[in-house]
């Protein structure tokens, strides 16, 4: 025998399903005058600092079809690399920015879109610049676990080339599978594939 | 020049004990599911830090899905119930001023959503969302209706058994978590292919609200005590402490 090592096992996780705007974007769902607003449908509550940006796109799955009931969360630093978190400790974020935003995605041609601004660069655990990136959350009926993937951007190959987790993909065929492309001025596309030829990288951390 | 990792991420998610991507009992999972290993790497900063939310976002009746759809003066129809308990950390700890949602179907097993198929009756006074944030222990309450269960396209004698929906913020984002609260007794529960997607009867088990009548309020609504647990964040003496103190 040894020594019993208690620690709790994490919940597990169970789908979000088909009807996961009836809990998080009621609104979106039709669902009036519960709640004022749908949260994390505005990331900016008044002038924010930083260059503003759109992020549209869809999430994949591996027969090539949309998903128009998928859910995503993205979460990122403001334009100078603080996060607007209570454990923050390097500095004060933008007060009118809250780096959190929610979109169901559209029931019709399953597109996203969220307005933020570019987010500065933010250490990894080393002490390393990352390259600026978003981070991604998605959840839909059929996933099980809730999907954690970053976004980079197409301007920064320096900065990418550098990044400690893109250059962790062991595949550097995979690697653009994060960086989004250019889709007019001030707007970015980013595609998540969930499975395939071109299946988006999803991480474990 | 680096510095040393730091030792205080999150602990790491046991991927044995969560369900698999792919589960093709459960159809929708096919396609869905990622079918590359899922990249490792330590949580850094934008992992260990997550949105806020304060008490003063809630409306009053957030927490009663039985009258914070109703016409005023009337309420949703079923078995009432109070749904407690706390959110903690692997360590035990309690995640206090955490936002959880939850959703659910109506007491007759109809959700209130254009892509609903189910025959069953809509509940004039059920909207099915209720939101709350825990307390400085990690403990919450909301009142509702017991959610029937109700079938879907799956197989074509599958039935989801009675369920609530959770999703819970944490304080990381590395702690985002969406689950399902089932209820104690209920024989639907190990025949569903979404609970079937985990495979440890125990972590199943951990999905089980228990009956409390101990806390039965009079004449009003039974309870139902179910605990959640985020990922912990690692403590040590040793964090970023490589060249001495």
């Amino acid at each position: 025998m040894v020594q019993k090592h208690i620690l709790l096992k994490e919940s597990p996780s169970q789908t979000a399903g088909p009807y996961v705007h009836i809990g998080c974007t009621p609104n979106f769902a039709g669902i009036t005058g519960v709640y004022p607003a749908d949260l994390g449908a505005q990331m900016k509550t008044g002038k924010v600092k930083g260059t503003p940006i759109e992020i549209i796109g869809q999430v994949i799955d591996g027969t090539g079809t949309p998903l128009r009931d998928a859910m995503l969360e993205i979460w990122q630093a403001d334009a100078d690399g603080l996060f607007n978190a209570t454990n923050e400790t390097r500095g004060d974020a933008d007060p009118n920015f809250t780096g959190w935003g929610r979109c169901a995605t559209d029931m019709q041609d399953g597109m996203f879109r969220f307005q933020t601004v570019k987010p500065g660069r933010v250490p990894f655990i080393d002490g390393r610049l990352q390259a600026p990136h978003v981070t991604f959350w998605i959840v839909a009926r059929g996933i099980n676990v809730g999907l954690h993937t970053r976004m980079y951007f197409p301007d920064e190959d320096a900065a990418n080339a550098d990044d400690p987790v893109l250059s962790r993909i062991e595949h550097a065929t995979r690697r653009p599978t994060l960086i989004a492309s250019q889709n007019g001025e001030g707007r970015l596309r980013f595609d998540i594939v969930l499975q395939g030829e071109n299946e988006t990288v999803f991480f474990d951390m | 020049m680096t510095t040393p990792p730091k030792g205080n991420g999150y602990l790491v998610r046991d991927r044995v004990w969560q369900p698999d991507a792919y589960t093709p009992a459960y159809k929708t999972s096919v396609t869905r599911a990622p079918a590359k290993a899922l990249l490792s790497f330590p949580t850094s900063l934008g992992e260990q830090t997550g949105p806020v939310f304060g008490h003063d976002m809630l409306g009053p009746r957030d927490n009663d899905l039985i009258l914070n759809y109703a016409k005023p003066g009337e309420m949703a129809l079923g078995p009432r119930i109070i749904v407690k308990g706390h959110v903690l950390d692997q360590y035990g700890r309690g995640v206090a001023g955490t936002l959880l949602e939850f959703w659910q179907a109506n007491a007759g097993g109809r959700y209130r959503h254009k892509n609903e198929g189910y025959l069953a009756p809509l509940d004039p006074n059920f909207g099915g969302c209720g939101r709350t944030i825990t307390d400085e222990n990690g403990a919450y309450e909301f009142r509702t209706v017991q959610p029937g269960p109700y079938p879907w396209p799956n197989g074509m004698a599958d039935w989801r058994p009675a369920h609530i929906h959770f999703s819970l913020m944490g304080h990381a984002f590395a702690q985002r978590l969406i689950t399902q609260m089932y209820f104690e007794g209920d024989p639907m529960i190990w025949q569903c292919p979404i609970v079937g997607s985990i495979d440890t009867r125990a972590a199943v088990e951990s999905l089980v609200a228990s009956l409390d009548m101990t806390e039965t309020l009079p004449m009003d609504a039974r309870v139902y005590t179910f605990d959640m647990v985020l990922r912990g964040r690692r403590q040590t003496f040793f964090e970023n402490r490589w060249e001495g103190l």
